[in-house]
């Protein structure tokens, strides 16, 4: 075993070149896990956890871009705003944990219980990667991850980040686990409306081989919202079928496992019941802004 | 592999197996066994120490990320002959019951007055949801939070 020590991105893209078999590590909050406990042993590890060009965010034209290895405790520290992203980073581990944890690790990773993922689902957002030379290329999220675990990074490429174009309305990150810290999700469900563009948009973790969004859940919103007339007026209520259809619709979309954290049957029940919160959150925040203005 | 590490102000060099983690290396290295080991997973917050002035678990670092990197860990608190602060008071609650976990909530709670010295009592719960205790229930642990955390707003750390 051997632990290669960049000081700088051009650095580890050469390492990274000439040896496709390494494994990065930034945060090293999961691989250490395995490390400790004997189940993997990589015989090259790159540490990018010193790549400060990983480490930074920025807003530009529009789009938020965070890098890789941008820690959770930095997300919620710096990007409060984003308000589903910065839930979701909440969430993840512990304090320690989240001191450490990098957005690039839960896109490398790839497990569909990564917390951050559903929020860049519903961003729809781009996952920018980028190999030796500096090619760089830019992926969507659903081409990004793949499988349990997979993803569609070549053995030569490292992560730099994602980008997305934040969105203007309510946006929320739920999750459902057996405590409030230290948990890995259940389920997991980011929501999202924009009433200027009269999208909802609906992301689910831990309940299918990678995240998912649930575009029959969406499209019913979208049709219900604007039956109701609520695009145009946020206090007018959605009729409770409306409501109903949605969080049936998101449990439709659901593909979950039976596994050692929750049965199939409860992840779908689980999902739905946040999907009916998150709408529920999302209305009211709309109305009370009505009420406001 | 040598890895050179500043701990507890004073730089040190160690050959250690390239998989080792910094809890093993300040343990079995470095004869430093105030952070414990416990779970190896993150899970229980034993091992926390400061890594260039953040709080984590050593367990989940690489030993060669410290690499030229500074470490703090729990014998950086106390002298032989006063306690920490926050140790005092974790002994003035009753805050300690056997012992194991203490390090690492000592180490937590002393990060999180650092930048808080007057926290709310949720503030405390989520600042310290990494650290598991079994035996004391966590009611004097929190005791132990306010009693270290008057004395800091009296000036007395």
């Amino acid at each position: 075993m051997e632990v290669l020590l960049p000081r700088t991105l051009e650095e580890a893209l050469e390492m990274r070149a000439e040896n496709p078999g390494a494994v990065p590590i930034t945060g090293g909050t999961d691989l250490m896990v395995g490390i400790n406990f004997g189940a993997i042993r990589p015989e090259l590890m790159i540490d990018l956890s010193r790549l400060t060009d990983l480490a930074a965010w920025r807003l530009e034209d529009g789009l938020l871009f965070v890098g890789a290895g941008m820690t959770y405790a930095r997300i919620i520290r710096e990007l409060p705003q984003m308000r589903a992203l910065a839930q979701a980073s909440r969430s993840v581990g512990s304090p320690q944990i989240r001191n450490r944890g990098t957005l690039g690790g839960n896109l490398g990773t790839a497990s569909p219980a990564g917390d951050s993922l559903p929020v860049l689902a519903v961003h729809d957002a781009e996952i920018a990667l980028i190999a030796a030379g500096g090619r760089e290329r830019w992926v969507p999220w659903d081409e990004f991850l793949v499988g349990v675990k997979r993803t569609s990074l070549r053995a030569d490429e490292l992560i730099l980040g994602a980008r997305w174009r934040p969105l203007g309305g309510p946006e929320s990150f739920s999750k459902v686990g057996t405590r409030n810290a230290m948990v890995i999700a259940v389920a997991s469900l980011c929501f999202a409306l924009d009433p200027q563009t009269r999208t909802a948009r609906v992301a689910l973790g831990s309940v299918a081989p990678t995240v998912i969004r649930s575009p029959e859940a969406e499209a019913l919103l979208v049709e219900a919202m604007e039956h109701a007339g609520a695009w145009d007026d946020p206090s007018a209520p959605l009729p409770r079928e409306a409501v109903e259809g949605f969080a049936e619709r998101v449990a439709a979309s659901a593909r979950p496992i039976d596994d050692i954290r929750g049965s199939a049957a409860y992840r779908r029940r689980a999902v739905s019941v946040l999907a009916r919160r998150a709408l529920s959150w999302a209305s009211e925040e709309r109305a009370e802004e009505a009420m406001a203005s | 592999m040598l890895i050179k590490v500043q701990v507890n102000g004073e730089w040190r060099e160690v050959d250690a197996w390239p998989g080792s983690s910094l809890l093993s290396v300040l343990r079995e290295e470095l004869g430093l066994p105030g952070s414990k080991n416990a779970c190896e997973q993150g899970e229980c917050g034993s091992c926390s120490v400061w890594l260039d002035g953040e709080l984590v678990c050593s367990c989940l670092v690489l030993a060669a990320q410290a690499h030229r990197r500074e470490v703090r860990t729990v014998e950086s608190l106390s002298t032989s002959e006063r306690l920490h602060p926050v140790q005092e008071a974790f002994v003035r609650a009753g805050a300690v019951q056997c012992g194991f976990c203490t390090p690492g909530l000592v180490v937590a709670v002393t990060d999180l007055l650092g930048r808080d010295p007057s926290p709310d009592e949720l503030t405390v719960r989520e600042a310290l949801s990494g650290n598991l205790c079994r035996c004391t229930g966590y009611a004097k642990i929190l005791d132990a939070v306010d009693l270290a955390s008057w004395w800091k707003r009296e000036g007395i750390w």
